[in-house]
């Protein structure tokens, strides 16, 4: 790969993210309520207290350029200031806690999506007409459609309401600290199981069907034709003339989705409570807890910049017209 | 895989194990006085060819397609010989049969389309149309190799030129990657390209390179055969002449065996030994193409040649056929191109004419050719016959008012043009000028 193209790549994702940190300052600013109000609520605050206070937050200097220099070099610094929720807790302690959780339950869910959905759908368009591609097409169009809230509200009912297999909610049980490293994993596995289940199937459709038309649509082009020219078997036209081709959009879609990996599907942590950061986007939004919140927002964006250009990197490998 | 030689390098695969055992003797003095022959071929014969058969024989081909409104036989009875070394331009309009004549030999073909049970296409006297797909995917590109058409899609963009054409060397001929893209560099000099160019995607060559990388790619296996799929349409004229000069030198040094699909009649003057011309999914004339071009018989080759610009016969207007071929999934009955041809006569829409080879080599399909005329017209198309013909057939009436104008013009059009001087790469004859004028 060319220095240039990673060196371009590179540069874009840094400037697109301090881009987002301006943006994320603006936004939080615009928003009604700020510390001194939270402060206000208090109808015992003196003036001279408030006053005090807002001289001790910086909130008397004007927002440009003074109060935006403070918040880059805090952020540059990885300040992201307190919580008002988590008692003023410091928001990267809160973020880190609830990272790894959500990282888990949506790294798990992308990797089984994208190996049984790729699979799923390349099978598909390769036999197309054929039985499975009736099934596996008619089935990832119902999967799509179903939003995860649904998904996960059914496995919920049938596998922990209905049959006991796996427990309703948390990561881990409450008072099994005590037990074995091994019985403790065990324990996190059973119930990770249905939230991952839930986002595996939720996103298996979308790989599928888009893996589907591209297979398809690639099966269709006259290198193809060429391939079956020089007498390959259909297997090898499949893998090393039709595959490496049809992947390209798929990789596109895949970075878009892990950069949603952090931002996960709020829906799926609700349902099965699980302490990620989609609980805690909802906790904090319920508190108005703007600094935690503000927190998030630039993770996941920062995220989703990362995967871009993650995929750009991959893309490159994998086309080389995109290098030059 | 049970036959003894299966594995041997560069053997085409025995489908009967039992055949392999009779008459050893007698096959290896047949592949001596092959190799006599063809001591050019890099590798031994399949086991099953007739030493004595020639390169191919095709025979009452006919290719179907199932369509939504009824199958269509895009191929109809079509039948030719390919000599060793010998160059076969297969011409016509667009949408007459050629590529799908020639793809139908490998029965390269869309899922829809299907060969008549009574084809046959001999190779050194093997019939591959009765051979299934697995047993007929060994004789593909190691036996009969195509050179398409706009190499840009042809070659996977995502993949190194040196390792496209390593790939059938490699799987076909059995021989290890390492080996195989040093063939595959030597192939690419071989071609004009350095062998380190080889490292480059397709999309960093230019549109000539890439045909070359293309042709090198087609020489690969060593084939019997080399198909050229309108091999140098969507290429500019320069590279055009280039590319005809390339295969020029390969049929020299290599003795390739070639046929040629196109639409420029001056690209099969100037390579070809023999021309078939097409129409309609069935073969018009055939023959040697000094004969043709001189003395075209048939009524379409006269308009077809016609239609080509000379830069001898200045300020002539070209000629156009009128109208277009027909829709094929209900073909004019009788003589295909009667709707369109000005000396048709009342035998022509309800008779099939019948293919008639006459002492110059030439075959014809007219009916002003029958059997016994010696390929001089001796139904001469006079008033009367012309008048009987049915006028509904639309295209042909009114385009034609005077139909003794139009005789006279197209006798004129028959006086021999010489041959060379529709020479590839003048400006005029690359595809679009059929388009154009139609």
């Amino acid at each position: 790969m060319g220095s240039r193209y990673l060196i371009r790549k590179v540069v874009g994702a840094c400037l697109t993210i301090f881009m987002i940190v301006i943006l994320n300052f603006v936004l939080f600013r615009m928003m009604p309520g700020s510390p001194d109000r939270i402060l206000l609520r208090n109808p015992n605050v003196t003036a001279d207290a408030m006053a005090a206070a807002r001289t001790r937050w910086g909130l008397d200097k004007p927002l440009i350029p003074d109060q935006l220099v403070d918040y880059l070099e805090a952020t540059a610094s990885g300040d992201l200031g307190f919580s008002f929720k988590f008692h003023g807790e410091q928001v990267t302690d809160v973020l880190a806690g609830r990272l790894w959780p959500t990282v888990i339950l949506f790294g798990a869910g992308e990797v089984l999506a994208i190996i049984f959905g790729l699979a799923l759908g390349a099978y598909s368009g390769w036999k197309r007409g054929g039985p499975i591609d009736y099934i596996g097409n008619g089935i990832s169009l119902i999967l799509y459609s179903m939003p995860y809230f649904v998904i996960g509200i059914l496995i919920l009912g049938v596998f922990a309401v209905g049959l006991h297999w796996f427990p309703t909610s948390g990561m881990l049980t409450i008072g099994g600290g005590d037990d074995t490293f091994a019985s403790q994993l065990l324990d996190f596995f059973g119930h990770l199981a249905l939230p991952v289940t839930t986002v595996a199937i939720g996103l298996i459709g979308q790989y599928s069907i888009l893996m589907r038309s591209s297979v398809i649509e690639t099966l269709g082009e006259d290198y193809v034709t060429t391939a079956r020219a020089k007498g390959l078997t259909s297997g090898r036209i499949l893998r090393s003339h039709a595959l490496p081709n049809a992947l390209l959009p798929a990789v596109t879609l895949i970075a878009i989705n892990l950069g949603y990996v952090i931002g996960g599907a709020i829906t799926v942590e609700v349902v099965f409570n699980w302490p990620g950061l989609g609980t805690l986007t909802v906790t904090a939004l319920e508190a108005r807890d703007y600094p935690v919140l503000q927190g998030i927002f630039l993770l996941l964006s920062i995220s989703v910049v990362l995967a871009n250009l993650v995929a750009d990197l991959i893309y490159g490998r994998l086309d080389p017209r995109v290098r030059s | 895989m049970t036959g003894p030689g299966r594995s041997a390098p560069g053997t085409v695969g025995d489908d009967d194990p039992d055949e392999a055992q009779d008459a050893v003797a007698a096959r290896a003095a047949a592949l001596d006085a092959q190799a006599l022959i063809r001591g050019r071929r890099q590798w031994p014969l399949p086991k099953q060819a007739d030493p004595n058969a020639p390169l191919l024989v095709v025979e009452h081909l006919t290719t179907r397609f199932k369509m939504a409104g009824g199958a269509i036989k895009a191929v109809d009875d079509v039948s030719f010989t390919l000599n060793d070394g010998e160059a076969l331009g297969i011409a016509g309009e667009s949408g007459c049969g050629k590529t799908t004549t020639a793809l139908s030999l490998v029965r390269l073909l869309p899922a829809n389309g299907r060969i008549g049970k009574d084809s046959s296409v001999k190779l050194f006297g093997i019939d591959l149309a009765k051979k299934s797909e697995d047993a007929l995917r060994r004789y593909r590109w190691r036996e009969i190799s195509i050179i398409f058409q706009g190499a840009m899609n042809a070659l996977n963009p995502v993949r190194r030129i040196n390792e496209q054409i390593a790939e059938p060397v490699e799987l076909r001929l059995r021989v290890n990657k390492t080996e195989a893209l040093k063939h595959a560099g030597e192939l690419l000099e071989l071609v004009g390209i350095p062998a380190r160019r080889g490292q480059a995607y397709p999309h960093e060559l230019s549109g000539g390179m890439r045909q070359r990388a293309m042709i090198a790619m087609a020489l690969a296996c060593d084939p019997a055969v080399v198909i050229g799929d309108e091999p140098t349409t969507a290429l500019d004229v320069m590279v055009q002449a280039q590319i005809l000069e390339l295969l020029e030198r390969l049929r020299r040094e290599l003795g390739l065996s070639l046929i040629l699909i196109t639409h420029d009649l001056s690209v099969i003057a100037e390579t070809c030994d023999r021309v078939m011309i097409m129409y309609a999914g069935k073969v018009a004339e055939e023959g040697a193409v000094d004969v043709i071009f001189r003395t075209p018989r048939h009524p379409y080759t006269q308009k077809l040649i016609g239609a080509f610009p000379n830069i001898h016969a200045d300020r002539r207007t070209l000629e156009v056929i009128p109208g277009s071929p027909p829709d094929l999934r209900e073909p004019p009955p009788g003589c295909r191109f009667h709707p369109r041809c000005p000396f048709a006569m009342a035998v022509c829409s309800v008779e099939v004419p019948p293919e008639v080879t006459f002492a110059d080599g030439v075959r014809v399909a007219c009916h002003l050719y029958p059997p016994g005329s010696g390929g001089v017209p001796v139904t001469r198309p006079t008033k009367d016959a012309i008048v009987q013909a049915p006028a509904d057939t639309g295209l042909g009436a009114g385009v034609f008012a005077d139909r003794d104008d139009a005789i006279d013009e197209l006798e004129a059009a028959v006086d021999p043009a010489p041959v060379h001087l529709l020479a590839p790469g003048h400006g005029l004859t690359d595809d679009r000028s059929l388009d154009e004028i139609q």
